[in-house]
């Protein structure tokens, strides 16, 4: 494989002087910051190595029904799509995303480990390849919190000390499991729980006592617009984004890493491209997951590299030339309190608990 | 008819059969001209929605992937409370074998899990588990499943799979109208699953609301625009064409920016002293926030209709009537005002029709009580991949505005409507 990269990579080279040759590739991803970090840890040295010309499509949010749609019609645009795990496995479990086999398709870590072994449990499916761990958690105005800044994530429930609007995500998936742990569900026993219609009533029930204070966002962006303009005084967010809007934009935000849920985002390639097409995304995923790749991908934003091999090589960031591993979810300091995302769970159960949430919030 | 009295053209054929001929040529030509859009619309608006609106019905999926479990469960009784029987469970291994080599078991166990939560993962493990299942070696099927998982033994999983095994279903209708269909007849869903109901309400009357606030407001633009001399309406009808022109995402955000509780609008009557700083109003993410920014997004679809009917009410009638004794509010009220009433409807018809379907400004600024149907509409054609439910909410959605339309011909009718 990595023979082959090279004799493409100077065939591709070789070409490209005849720049009507170059090659295009489609990447699907999900834009902003996170689509410049792609750029400047993968795509770029990509490009230069083999002569591939990239082209961003970022249209990660919607993956799932474009690519079904795409291949209803039988026309596979996109070559290597960017999706978090649980769309990995809708689109595994739909036929539309390419089964990998991580020990002969992906990258062996530098001391020999092999891919399987070096991504451990994040692999969740046989199509996901896992890119980054990042999480889900709040973010508060220091200057509106009062004297004693949050430290749990049930001061998100506590609005006698922390009176204001908070910002959630506009669907169930982590609010009900914040909910039942501040509840007093034991961390162990939320999806059991969960799985019940009286622990979805107990849910819904600790949920109504913030109802009237919460601004529901539904893009990523939203929690950091509304804690710069003072709109909520807490509010939950991918923790990349807290981190641009502290470290970046130095707003007066602190971070609330208690009780934030883990999640995966990773590569996969769809099914149904034709060979070449098929040998070139493999390739250039073998060449974006290795060891030294991921862990360059978190010079430029403050999610976790998949692989444990890569999380000593972290270094600074590019621009500012803060140490990175403070920043990142799954620093210990950081990681005392965490949650998984349950994708089993939230397959057989997101249709049935959207759905009361959803008449939940138009009540 | 006796041939004496037949007119004949030149050539000797009948003139009536020769103009025939020549009307049906004209028609023919007429109708090569359209063809080529008439071609082009059949293709790209007909079609796929007709493609679309198949899908509330459609449930081919059940009896491809199990044919031969859907065969022998047709005979099983779902209300003896047991599991069915061996052969039911033999043929279903043979159909999951099938279908796990194709990777269709997985498509299956999403679409039912629309119905039964659970059945997802059910056949996701079962068939992993079933790759390794010999079927000559195998003394008992059920006995085999049950080790697979205890699931199987449910007779309420066995009863969805027999429910939604015809090819045709009117389960997604049912769950757009808030219903189920239960071993005992189709039933209202429970009291905490309701919501398409009480949404396609709000999408009625919001869309009404919205409607008549542009009246409202267009009415008078519209008539300054008709009224004012040349110059100064020119710069008043850029004006309203600029925002026209502008991207709907800007203006939705612009709106978010003047009316949060820190917002400029706010800010400003805080300033005056008109509202206290703890009491600032809540005029975003609710019903006010897509009535305010939607009124304002669809106002040139009621200003433009209403400006070109205006402008062809000659001013003499007015002039005419207060002659006459009227005086102004009369004339206005009795002459002018029954004049302007095709471009009212017109205009009414644009924005609300256009508003009913609305999508991404209620997203935006809506909060949870000022979201419409087209919010969920969207969330099940690219988010749950319900595509069967969406289509029916959609469907439903479509008869709805028929309905209206006709409603409208038969108390105002549409002869009355003038886009100019």
């Amino acid at each position: 494989m990595k023979t082959k990269t090279i004799m493409l990579g100077g065939a591709a080279f070789a070409m490209s002087a005849t720049a009507a040759l170059a090659e295009d590739m489609t990447i699907v991803s999900w834009g902003g910051a996170y689509t410049a970090s792609q750029q400047a840890a993968y795509h770029d040295p990509y490009s230069a190595m083999t002569g591939v010309n990239i082209i961003n499509d970022a249209s990660s949010g919607e993956a799932v029904a474009k690519l079904r749609a795409m291949s209803e019609a039988g026309n596979i645009t996109w070559d290597v799509v960017d999706v978090v795990a649980a769309d990995a496995l809708r689109l595994c479990d739909e036929g539309l995303a390419l089964e990998i086999d991580p020990d002969t398709q992906l990258a062996d870590a530098p001391d020999g480990t092999k891919a399987k072994d070096d991504f451990g449990d994040l692999m969740v499916n046989e199509c996901f390849i896992p890119q980054i761990v990042y999480s889900t958690t709040f973010g508060y105005r220091k200057d509106l919190v009062g004297s004693t800044a949050p430290t749990s994530v049930c001061s998100v429930f506590d609005t006698a000390a922390y009176p204001g609007k908070r910002s959630l995500e506009k669907r169930p998936i982590n609010n009900m499991e914040w909910a039942l742990m501040c509840d007093g569900v034991a961390k162990a026993d939320v999806y059991d729980v969960l799985a019940t219609d009286e622990g979805q009533a107990r849910a819904f029930a600790k949920l109504d006592t913030i109802k009237g204070d919460v601004i529901w966002w539904s893009a990523g962006a939203d929690t950091p617009q509304l804690l710069a303009d003072g709109e909520v005084i807490m509010g939950s967010t991918y923790n990349g984004r807290l981190f641009a809007l502290i470290e970046e934009q130095g707003q007066n935000v602190g971070m609330l890493w208690d009780g934030q849920v883990f999640d995966l985002d990773g590569w996969i390639i769809p099914a149904g491209l034709s060979d070449e097409r098929k040998a070139r995304a493999l390739d250039y995923v073998y060449f974006a997951t290795d060891t030294q790749r991921l862990a360059d991908q978190a010079k430029y934003i403050s999610y976790g590299p998949a692989r444990k091999s890569s999380a000593p090589l972290v270094s600074k960031h590019a621009t500012l030339g803060i140490d990175m591993a403070p920043h990142m979810p799954t620093d210990p300091d950081n990681a005392k309190n965490t949650l998984l995302y349950n994708y089993s769970f939230w397959a057989d159960y997101r249709d049935d608990i959207d759905a009361k949430f959803q008449a939940w919030l138009a009540k | 008819m006796s041939d004496t009295n037949t007119v004949l053209a030149n050539d000797g054929t009948s003139l009536k059969r020769s103009l025939a001929k020549s009307l049906r040529r004209q028609k023919i030509r007429a109708l090569m001209l359209i063809a080529p859009l008439l071609f082009f619309v059949l293709l790209t608006f007909i079609a796929p929605i007709g493609d679309m609106l198949f899908r509330s019905v459609e449930n081919n999926i059940v009896s491809d992937t199990l044919p031969r479990t859907v065969k022998v469960l047709s005979t099983w009784d779902s209300r003896t409370g047991t599991a069915p029987d061996e052969e039911v469970f033999e043929a279903l291994a043979v159909d999951l074998k099938i279908a796990v080599k194709s990777k269709l078991h997985t498509k299956l166990g999403s679409r039912l899990n629309y119905e039964k939560t659970g059945i997802s993962s059910l056949i996701r493990q079962t068939g992993r588990k079933v790759k390794k299942l010999d079927l000559e070696e195998t003394p008992s099927f059920k006995a085999a499943f049950e080790k697979m998982n205890k699931k199987w033994m449910d007779p309420a999983i066995w009863q969805t799979i027999q429910q939604f095994s015809s090819k045709y279903t009117d389960g997604y209708f049912l769950a757009a109208a808030d219903l189920t269909r239960t071993a005992d007849g189709i039933q209202n869903v429970d009291e905490d699953k309701k919501i398409y109901f009480k949404l396609f309400l709000r999408t009625l009357y919001m869309s009404l609301g919205i409607t008549f606030m542009c009246i409202l407001l267009g009415y008078p633009i519209a008539f300054l625009l008709a009224t004012l001399p040349m110059r100064t309406s020119n710069v008043l009808m850029i004006l309203v064409l600029l925002p026209f022109w502008t991207s709907l995402l800007v203006r939705t955000s612009a709106w978010k920016v003047l009316l949060q509780n820190q917002g400029v609008v706010n800010d400003f009557l805080v300033w005056i002293g008109i509202i206290a700083d703890g009491s600032r109003l809540e005029l975003i993410n609710n019903v006010t926030g897509t009535v305010i920014a939607m009124t304002h997004i669809l106002l040139p679809f009621m200003i433009l209709p209403l400006y070109s009917v205006m402008k062809t009410i000659p001013p003499t009638y007015m002039r005419a009537a207060k002659s006459m004794g009227a005086n102004d509010f009369m004339a206005f009220r009795r002459v002018y005002f029954p004049q302007s009433i095709p471009g009212i409807g017109a205009g009414s018809i644009l924005v609300f029709i256009l508003a009913i379907g609305y999508y991404i400004t209620p997203e935006i600024v809506g909060g949870t009580k000022g979201v419409f149907i087209s919010n969920r509409i969207a969330y099940h054609i690219s988010s749950s991949l319900n595509w069967g439910l969406g289509a029916a909410l959609g469907a439903i959605l479509l008869v709805v505005v028929l309905a209206l339309y006709w409603l409208y011909d038969k108390f105002v009718g549409i002869d009355n409507v003038k886009l100019g």
